[in-house]
């Protein structure tokens, strides 16, 4: 763990595990957040599902930035700043299309799918100075992941496997097809995009364990499930501690990912028979039928089903990836992105949008509730006697985490489920982040294993 | 230009108009379990997304229906489940209630019962202005159409279907927790 300095402890003390509210309000403190976080972090930008096709491209944001993220002639991926290098106008106004030139509306510079600068008016007399080679659209560096498109400015950072410091096995488990070969998802039409008044970390990290039982109430007792739409079960015992429940636990990492895991075990039931489907008969029958394969081909790790919140906005609700895109300190943009398996039949399909449709989105059951008190949150704190109050993430502070790969063959720090392991875990990454000169001085504390590592030796026990 | 109305046609426009300022009120004074009583048990009630799209491509503007998401895409049933829930008294987003007023106008017509939907039917369609006002300065405004399938069932007027048209990109507010 990085030593912080005192002026950072004030604000993240992980150690009596308590957050300043300072951080989600602070205009200077936010301002620093777009330099040492989102101008360093790897971000997530879309799928490759989104851009199938040479010259097909779609909008995205990185922090506050607008990026086209286009497919060029050569089949590449490429990601680049919608802001023309000439006079700064926004270079791309529609959401998607498929083009290979991006002609600026203000005065015509012309880029093409790799954002190169490749004509301009008057280039012939007027700029024989000038090396166009030298005036592209602002490249980021891109990473593809599983058919997901991640991008970061900064040309210093770990490549982003690396970044992902052995969440990469779980963040392979959600992105993957459901019958568990590699790269078969992909994204519905129409990502779902609105505007909260919070600062993005917020609903960060995007693992929350302990608010459903209330936040989330209305909708088990009107529609009697869960907030992701499964049945109401009994709870879990929260009066054990960890390790002595085998089940779910919260996981980390020290680069600030965090999750929820529960440890696959034999005669785990398929995911076809969570109670979630049974209105929903075709989604039932393709997993009956897809489960099997990821069997074959998983084995026991077919049963882990998680979503990881890959630091620092990004976040999973089952095969739902939800993004916060900062708009300021108390504005974020939230992206939703929902996947399904492509070869799916229709019909599945759309069982499956519909049921996004009803629990997700501002629209849901469930994420109404959620944006009621995201929003009340920076105005019950923003006067100045609530401001120098710091706010509680001290649950099951007194249990350190397990170790995974010695407990579990798996990758992670483990804690309760009903712990602010992950959260403290998160603020504590995003304190060194901020702090941090450059990635020598934050590179994680451990080398990062591989997802076909820990497959092997799980699967191997 | 228009053929000139009936006076048949005139008093069933008048009719439809006031079945959905009538329709305004239920949700405006939060009668909800009187508001469902206007939806037939198959109904739809659809609201896709706009995206930003170029002029020359329009048919790609609006997510399509059971295929893209939407901002809703409601059976009778789940529209059931969903005024279950601001019941409970404990759905936060709508506790306390929030003061919302439905504007409608430009009612017209589309077809009674002569083209493409069935005998018994007609389609109409008409504008919204919905404003949300909430706890203290909360204040969302909603604007938009709205095409309706309305079915005569036993002598009354029900919506079969209803299309909803949002002019937004990016939803401009946290949430959507009522009906347009």
């Amino acid at each position: 763990m990085v030593q912080l300095t005192s002026e950072m402890k004030r604000l993240v003390d992980s150690e009596s595990g308590t957050v300043s509210r300072e951080i989600f309000w602070n205009q200077d403190i936010y301002d620093q957040e777009m330099e040492q976080v989102f101008n360093r972090s790897w971000l997530f930008v879309g799928h490759e599902s989104q851009i199938p096709e040479p010259g097909d491209f779609v909008l995205s944001r990185m922090g506050e930035e607008a990026v086209i993220v286009s497919r060029s002639r050569d089949g590449k991926v490429h990601v680049f700043l919608n802001s023309c290098r000439h006079r700064g106008n926004r270079v791309c106004r529609y959401d998607h299309g498929n083009s290979f030139t991006h002609v600026c509306s203000f005065h015509g510079w012309t880029y093409d799918a790799t954002g190169a600068l490749v004509a301009l008016p008057y280039h012939e007399n007027g700029y024989d100075l000038m090396d166009k080679s030298q005036w592209g659209l602002l490249q980021a560096r891109v990473a593809v992941f599983q058919g997901s498109i991640w991008a970061t400015w900064d040309k210093t950072a770990p490549d982003f496997h690396e970044y992902l410091g052995g969440a990469d096995f779980y963040l392979a488990t959600g992105l993957m097809h459901t019958d568990g070969s590699d790269n078969g998802a992909e994204v519905l039409g129409g990502i779902v995009k609105w505007r909260l008044g919070c600062n993005w970390k917020v609903p960060c990290p995007d693992t929350d364990t302990t608010h459903g039982w209330i936040t989330h109430r209305s909708t088990a007792l009107a529609l009697g499930v869960g907030a992701t739409g499964n049945p109401v079960r009994p709870r879990q015992d929260r009066s054990v501690s960890v390790g002595q429940v085998r089940s779910r636990y919260t996981v980390s990492f020290p680069e600030g990912h965090t999750m929820g895991v529960t440890i696959p075990e034999a005669g785990d039931p398929g995911w076809e028979e969570s109670g979630t489907w049974d209105e929903r008969p075709a989604v039932r029958e393709y997993l009956r039928e897809k489960f099997e394969l990821r069997k074959k081909r998983l084995g026991l790790m077919a049963h882990l089903s998680v979503g990881p919140a890959i630091f620092p906005n990004e976040g999973w609700l089952g095969r739902v990836v939800r993004i916060m895109h900062p708009q300021g300190p108390a504005m974020t943009e939230i992206w939703t992105y929902f996947f399904v398996d492509k070869d799916a039949p229709q019909e599945g399909k759309t069982e499956l949008a519909n049921y996004y449709e009803l629990y997700y989105g501002p629209g849901g059951v469930t994420q109404q509730d959620d944006m009621e008190n995201w929003y009340a949150l920076p105005i019950a704190s923003k006067g100045p006697v609530a401001q120098k109050l710091d706010l509680n993430y001290q649950m099951r502070l007194s249990e350190p985490p397990l170790h995974g790969p010695t407990e579990f063959d798996m990758p992670g720090l483990f804690a309760h489920n009903y712990s602010d392991e992950n959260h403290r875990r998160y603020y504590q990454r995003w304190a060194e982040v901020m702090q941090a000169k450059d990635w020598g001085e934050m590179a994680p504390t451990r080398s990062a294993a591989t997802r076909d590592d820990w497959m092997t030796n799980r699967n191997g026990r | 230009m228009a053929d000139l109305l009936s006076n048949e046609e005139l008093l069933l426009r008048l009719e439809i108009e006031d079945f959905l300022y009538m329709e305004a009120d239920l949700l405006d004074e939060h009668r909800y379990e009187e508001w469902l009583d206007l939806f037939t048990e198959d109904t739809r009630y659809h609201a896709p997304m706009k995206r930003n799209v170029s002029s020359k491509e329009m048919d790609r503007e609006m997510t399509r229906e059971k295929i893209e998401m939407s901002w809703f895409d409601e059976g009778k049933d789940t529209l059931v489940k969903r005024v279950a829930q601001i019941r409970t008294g404990v759905h936060w987003a709508e506790e306390p209630l929030s003061r919302v007023t439905h504007f409608v106008s430009n009612v017209r017509l589309l077809d009674s019962g002569t083209g493409e939907v069935g005998a018994g039917e007609i389609r109409v369609k008409s504008r919204f202005l919905v404003h949300r006002n909430r706890l203290e300065d909360e204040d969302n405004t909603w604007i938009g159409n709205r095409i309706d399938t309305l079915r005569r069932v036993d002598g009354a007027w029900k919506i079969c279907r209803r299309e909803i048209y949002l002019d937004q990109n990016v939803l401009l507010s946290k949430n959507l927790t009522n009906f347009f």
